[in-house]
């Protein structure tokens, strides 16, 4: 005999291994001060999903909690119907670029190989066949004549490039990326911007942490709109409104202003 | 008499005559190898400290580990069970750390202070106490303190030869890991890695290191072996892999200088000339390492305010003839004449500087000097100048109508605009000049040009 909750989550799981993710009543807290609050979320495969929401938000923290970078106050979270650690090498992380000392001494090159590292396994060396998928991801965010570059002497953008390479590499089915657009150039940007369309028609499935509310409807079809709960859910075109943005961002309305013209510039 | 002792002294040292010195210095130099590899990895996880706590707070567990040993019927110091003292209290040091830090609101700089001065201050009192008691030979303690390489026996040496064999071995197997761990622990995080794991092997290393070489370098010291080398070798290498074994060379050579001094004056400690060894290689490469180093910052920056001076100078010359004989800026022909006055009242240079200048530019035969003040661009000049200031109206222009580009992603300095911009936007920042000024193919200068602002700076296609 089931009992009841064993009963539910069992169907919870068994509909949980169609999403690339699937959030169950999360809550996590810093210090027993809750940042985010019983976040409940199915991600659908194949999109490119976007996190918006004010700073202090918990967009970030949404994505080391999944990721379980951070550990969970309660609830769970299914990769493909599995926890994280059995799911490891179908999810790339991008990192913020402040996050690591670009003074390091390694090249890009090196830097992306780090991708493959999981793939090479436990003590063995980085063959040829590693070195040459990711001079291959190099290549899709055409940085490959900087693969020998010391990554201290890339610009901004060009590190986000290799990042965004070094993810690549990882040849994962899921990618979170944490505010992949911020300080760098618009030519990055569009590089960037085809790349994860790219993705997604290979039915990959991205999440990305994004600022600038008026490219939000153009980069991303489906949304999540965070204010230390989740505020909406959806596809961007039934949850992007000026309603959800006021309940999103509070009485911030000089970006609601923005918000609101890029809302009508939506192409219906 | 006496510098004879000194010279016999040193022949005997530089020619390893003497098997007590072969493993004084055999024992210094694997020593400072292996600290020279685990300081690498250390620095770059930013956990240099940990080898400072874990030594200072070794101290106690050394006199402990005396006090015991003087109740035994056979009495002495037995190195081994010294170790072993200074281990437990050194990882008692890092567990007071951690629980500091995880269970409080105390930051992790302060907690290292705290315990490393604690634990320190309980040693220096437990050393006094058994230096009350009479116990044995208490003297020779101190040299866990300030560091003493010349009692070191060949079983030490053979200890440390282990110590360093295991590091080099674990390192080597785990190099990629470690790189890992220490760019980015997070991403390794993700990816499944066990980064706690990972950090107490690469910590386990460390301690084994700091504490194998408490006797020779001494406990105040033992830091800078594992910090010094390793940043005197990031001067000469972008790569890890040489920054390892530079780092691990260095080490050993200032181990074994250090060790070596110390050898010929015995009064001086073995662990500060170690150090001061150390500090020496470290200074050498601070000042001469390529590309990192300070006197290649100094003459690449000279090198810089002088191919800017002579920009500065080919575009005023250029601009003055632009002001008297526009006609006459064709490449074809004799270029016109241009005097210094005009120069120097254009820019606001004083004469000397002006004349510096021109001087350096006419040895590179760009520029001709008509007898004083009169002067002119050789064809060559000419087309020099002319590209310096096509590049640079074009740079101006790309500020004003893409002004949302952080300066910091462009390099102003390039000398080919095309290099950096891409040929597609140099020919788009082309047209955008030819529509607004009207003149067609060579760019006007935007100061000139009465562009009204807004319009360019909405347009953001």
């Amino acid at each position: 005999m089931k009992t009841d909750a064993e009963e539910s989550a069992h169907l919870y799981h068994e509909h949980s291994e169609r999403h690339p993710v699937a959030i169950h009543d999360m809550t996590v807290s810093y210090n027993r001060k809750p940042v985010l609050w019983d976040v409940d979320l199915d991600i659908p495969e194949g999109r490119l999903v976007g996190i918006i929401g004010p700073n202090g938000a918990g967009k970030s923290t949404l994505m080391k909690a999944i990721l379980d970078l951070i550990p969970r106050t309660s609830g769970d979270v299914m990769i493909y119907g599995k926890p994280h650690r059995e799911q490891c090498r179908r999810v790339a992380y991008v990192p913020q670029r402040e996050s690591v000392d670009w003074d390091f001494p390694v090249d890009a090159l090196d830097v992306v190989t780090m991708g493959r590292y999981t793939a090479i396994g436990w003590c063995r060396p980085v063959t040829r066949k590693h070195r040459e998928v990711a001079l291959e991801a190099l290549r899709r965010v055409g940085m490959e004549p900087f693969a020998h570059r010391q990554i201290n002497q890339l610009s901004g953008g060009q590190q986000q490039r290799v990042f965004l390479a070094r993810a690549l590499a990882q040849q994962a089915d899921i990618y979170f990326m944490d505010e992949p657009f911020a300080g760098v150039d618009a030519a990055t940007e569009r590089v960037i911007m085809e790349l994860l369309r790219d993705l997604r028609e290979q039915g990959k499935t991205v999440l990305a942490v994004h600022h600038d509310l008026q490219t939000v409807p153009e980069y991303f079809d489906w949304l999540i709109m965070l204010n230390m709960r989740v505020v909406a859910a959806g596809p961007t075109r039934q949850v992007f409104t000026r309603d959800n943005l006021h309940k999103t961002y509070g009485g911030r309305l000089t970006v609601l202003d923005e918000a609101a013209q890029a809302v009508a510039m939506t192409p219906r | 008499m006496q510098s004879n002792d000194f010279i016999g002294d040193l022949w005997r040292l530089l020619t390893l005559a003497d098997y007590n010195t072969r493993i004084v210095l055999f024992g210094a130099a694997i020593l400072g190898f292996g600290a020279g590899i685990m300081g690498c990895f250390m620095m770059l996880r930013r956990r240099a400290m940990i080898s400072d706590v874990v030594s200072h707070a070794a101290l106690p567990g050394i006199v402990a580990a005396f006090i015991i040993m003087a109740g035994w019927p056979s009495g002495g110091k037995f190195l081994p069970l010294l170790l072993l003292g200074a281990l437990i209290s050194g990882l008692l040091g890092m567990g007071c750390v951690h629980v500091i830090k995880t269970y409080s609101h105390i930051k992790e700089d302060a907690a290292l202070g705290i315990v490393l001065s604690v634990f320190f201050g309980l040693g220096v009192a437990l050393l006094g106490i058994v230096q009350q008691m009479h116990v044995g030979s208490a003297a020779g303690l101190e040299t866990f303190i300030y560091g003493k390489t010349a009692s070191m026996l060949a079983a030490d040496a053979w200890l440390m030869a282990g110590a360093a064999a295991v590091v080099v071995l674990i390192c080597a197997l785990f190099f990629k890991e470690f790189r890992l761990l220490c760019f980015d622990p997070e991403f390794a995080k993700s990816q499944g890695w066990p980064v706690h794991g990972l950090d107490i092997l690469l910590t386990a290393l460390v301690v084994l290191v700091t504490v194998i070489g408490l006797q020779a370098v001494g406990l105040i010291l033992m830091i800078a072996l594992l910090i010094i080398p390793p940043a005197a070798a990031r001067f000469w290498t972008d790569r890890l892999v040489v920054m390892v074994m530079v780092s691990a060379l260095i080490g050993a050579m200032g181990a074994v200088m250090g060790a070596s001094v110390s050898a010929l004056y015995p009064k001086l400690p073995a662990g500060a000339m170690i150090v001061i060894a150390c500090s020496i290689i470290f200074a050498f490469s601070f000042m001469l390492g390529p590309r990192r180093g300070l006197i290649h910052g100094m003459v690449s920056q000279a090198a810089l305010s002088n191919r800017i001076a002579r920009q500065h100078l080919m575009r005023a010359i250029y601009e003055c003839m632009e002001a008297s004989s526009p006609e006459r800026l064709e490449p074809y022909g004799k270029p016109a004449l241009v005097s210094l006055h005009q120069l120097t009242a254009s820019r606001g240079w004083s004469d000397r500087k002006v004349k510096e200048l021109l001087h350096a530019a006419a040895r590179d035969g760009e520029v001709e000097i008509e007898g004083w003040p009169m002067l002119r661009f050789t064809p060559e000049g000419l087309k020099h100048a002319r590209t310096i200031v096509r590049n640079h109206r074009l740079w101006e222009w790309y500020m004003i109508t893409h002004a949302d580009v952080a300066p910091s992603h462009v390099d102003r300095n390039a000398d080919e605009i095309e290099h950096v911009l891409g040929a597609a936007m140099v020919a788009e920042l082309e047209n955008s000049y030819a529509i607004s000024s009207q003149s067609g193919g060579f760019p006007d200068s935007p100061h000139r040009l009465d562009i009204p602002m807004a319009e360019t700076t909405t347009d953001k296609s």
